[in-house]
């Protein structure tokens, strides 16, 4: 005596055929809530992919050096602050295992001038390893050679942003230009970046470190021991597992020349492209499954209106009910005919989200740079999440639908 | 008793009591039937409203249980089964036919007649056949697809009769089959029962307080009070098939 599931779905689609308007009306909010949580997951994974790929280009593999220790609560350089030197570089660049490549770097800003134009950008005191360990060159011109550093040339190469500035109209390379009213000349243009969550990359210039150190910022650039100051040292290692290895021995090099005692914590920090993409990789995570929930809470606005619609339906068909039970149908009978309509309801409503939050992450492409990724998992968990709705909204309808004494049934009007 | 009864009755109530509680109030609506009906019978169940008349056809109709006494259907021990039980009994041995029709809206004639064959578990295809036959025999075999809103109250009818032979019960129950229809197509329907019963030896119990359709029956039983105060044969049994109306002429 039961009747199929087959049976029960073509039964649930003629009667829900017979009410089209509604029907539609109430899928639309389960339409919306899947196209939501499809359309902002994508977005998500588009996202973490972004930043993933931004990270990346600056060179994986990557282990940067930075003074004083990660700062968890507390404002940033408070006690004594630690620096590191170009004899921390130096001595990091001859004894660290697997090392590729290796630059130090110090940065401040700089005024710039040309004519009646004028800019404030970062200056980046940089060495020829630079271009290597970030993946990043000049476009037009040249980058700073070995020479311009023995030399502390007066010489610097400009970011887009900062060229364009100061030569709206002109070819700037070879040009002079006033960096804190020390004439400097342009011998090369960077590639352009492109502005990412970090900011504008290209509003920036790069002179020779030796340069910055002993001429534009001699006064920041120098330690009470005498020796250089740099903000950043950068190793490039071999491949993944040597970083773990090279990154242990920076550390003791560190620790001992800055003569710190066990139980004392690090005076600066060793950062790894990797450990920043697992960092920044677990916030957009966090991030968006906070969007997925969010989403998902119109799914369940939408769960509520299938059980509105279906409990005036329960109402509204009393009589058919009745009938049905004169003629022979079991409660059960009953309770998986409405359940069943509930649930080709959500199912049909989820699978117009999908194609509607599809339809959504591909348009959006053309306004954004990054690519929202729909995955299959994501799909699967719409179309899941749709039939959990449509079960957990029509089962209070469906048993109060089969509850029906059929005498009582037959006979209301 | 029965004027074409044979064999073992297909109904036999014994002692059939049925008491509701209203608040403190105990309703007596049935205070003891005994009644026996043959396979083949053609009857009629008269009484005012308010006498048990209802009560009564909600227990032979196994839409209700009894508070007292025994119940046996072709077979079945009525009083002593659970509520899918009585589902499967309905659908098996019994055929409603009711005073509004009762036909589900914007679904056609051949699928509405096919609704108790969905419960019994037949295949669509035989269910497809079988309320085709159903539909023919009650005349209607050239609207198999038309929905109840482009027929005829006496056409909505029939079909209501053809699905409630579909399954071949063991009796049809008809409450006031006649009430929502014009004189002439009242003469049809009732034409058309009495032709199944003649023809096809179908048990039809009406549940009426109209004395014309009693007329047009073989057997009377009357209730008031909740007990069976008459059970009568019809002398002549009027003929409906022909008539304008079911007035006697």
């Amino acid at each position: 005596m039961n009747i199929n599931f087959l049976e029960s779905a073509k039964l649930a689609i003629r009667t829900l055929r017979a009410n089209r308007m509604r029907a539609f009306l109430t899928m639309v909010g389960i339409s919306i809530g899947v196209g939501a949580v499809i359309a902002l997951l994508a977005i998500g994974t588009g996202v973490q992919n972004f930043i993933t790929q931004q990270f990346s280009s600056a060179g994986t593999d990557l282990v940067a050096v930075t003074p004083g220790k990660a700062q968890r609560g507390g404002p940033p350089g408070f006690g004594p602050q630690a620096v590191l030197t170009m004899a921390d570089y130096r001595a990091i660049a001859a004894s660290a295992p697997n090392v590729v490549a290796d630059a130090a770097e110090f940065s401040a800003v700089g005024n710039f001038a040309y004519e009646g134009n004028t800019t404030q950008v970062t200056v980046n005191g940089a060495m020829p390893g630079f271009t290597q360990i970030r993946n990043w060159g000049a476009d037009q011109g040249r980058f700073i050679d070995d020479s311009d550093i023995g030399g502390r040339s007066r010489v610097v190469v400009l970011g887009r942003t900062a060229a364009n500035d100061l030569f709206p109209n002109e070819d700037p390379l070879e040009k002079i230009v006033k960096i804190n009213n020390i004439p400097f000349r342009v011998i090369g243009i960077m590639q352009t970046k492109g502005a990412s969550f970090l900011g504008d990359q290209d509003a920036t210039s790069f002179v020779p470190l030796t340069t910055v150190q002993e001429r534009l910022f001699q006064k920041q650039a120098l330690a009470k021991s005498g020796e250089r100051i740099v903000s950043a040292i950068y190793i490039q290692v071999s491949n993944e597992q040597a970083r773990i290895e090279t990154q242990q021995t920076i550390k003791e090099l560190l620790r001992e020349r800055h003569r710190l005692q066990e139980g004392d914590s690090d005076d600066f920090t060793l950062t790894s492209q990797t450990e920043l993409i697992n960092t920044f990789g677990a916030v957009t995570g966090v991030l968006t499954i906070f969007l997925g929930a969010i989403a998902g809470i119109s799914l369940l606005v939408g769960g509520i209106g299938i059980m509105n619609i279906m409990l005036v339906s329960v109402t509204e068909r009393t009589r058919e009910i009745g009938l049905r039970k004169a003629i022979g149908a079991k409660s059960s009978a009953i309770l998986n005919q409405f359940l069943t309509e509930a649930i080709v309801l959500s199912l049909l409503g989820g699978v117009i989200g999908i194609l509607i939050g599809v339809g959504i992450s591909l348009g959006i492409q053309l306004f954004v740079d990054f690519k929202p990724v729909v995955q299959p998992g994501a799909i699967l968990l719409a179309v899941g999440f749709s039939i959990a709705v449509g079960l957990f909204f029509g089962i209070y309808p469906a048993r109060r639908a089969s509850k029906l004494n059929p005498i009582d049934a037959l006979r209301y009007e | 008793m029965s004027t074409n009864g044979t064999g073992a009755p297909v109904i036999s109530i014994r002692d059939i009591a049925k008491t509701y509680k209203m608040g403190d109030m105990e309703v007596h609506a049935l205070r003891g039937a005994n009644l026996d009906i043959y396979r083949g019978d053609l009857m009629a169940i008269m009484g005012p409203s308010g006498s048990g008349k209802s009560t009564l056809m909600n227990i032979l109709g196994c839409l209700d249980q009894p508070t007292a006494g025994t119940y046996k259907l072709d077979g079945l021990d009525v009083e002593k089964l659970k509520d899918d039980q009585l589902a499967e009994a309905r659908n098996k041995k019994i055929g409603f036919v009711f005073q509004s029709f009762n036909l589900l809206r914007r679904t056609s004639a051949i699928d509405n007649v096919e609704q108790p064959m969905i419960y019994a578990g037949v295949g669509s295809r035989q269910r497809r056949e079988r309320a085709k036959a159903a539909l023919e025999s009650v005349g209607l075999g050239d609207r198999l697809d038309h929905h109840p809103s482009e027929l005829s109250g006496g056409q909505q009818q029939r079909v209501a009769i053809a699905r409630a032979l579909v399954n071949q019960p063991a009796i049809i129950l008809a409450d006031e089959p006649t009430g929502n229809l014009d004189s002439k197509s009242g003469a049809e329907i009732m034409c058309l029962f009495q032709t199944l019963s003649q023809k096809q030896g179908i048990t039809i119990i009406f549940v009426t307080h109209d004395p014309r359709i009693a007329q047009h029956t073989r057997r009377i039983i009357r209730i008031s009070d909740g007990r069976i105060i008459h059970d009568t044969p019809v002398e002549h049994m009027e003929n409906a098939c022909g008539k304008e109306s079911l007035e006697a002429e």
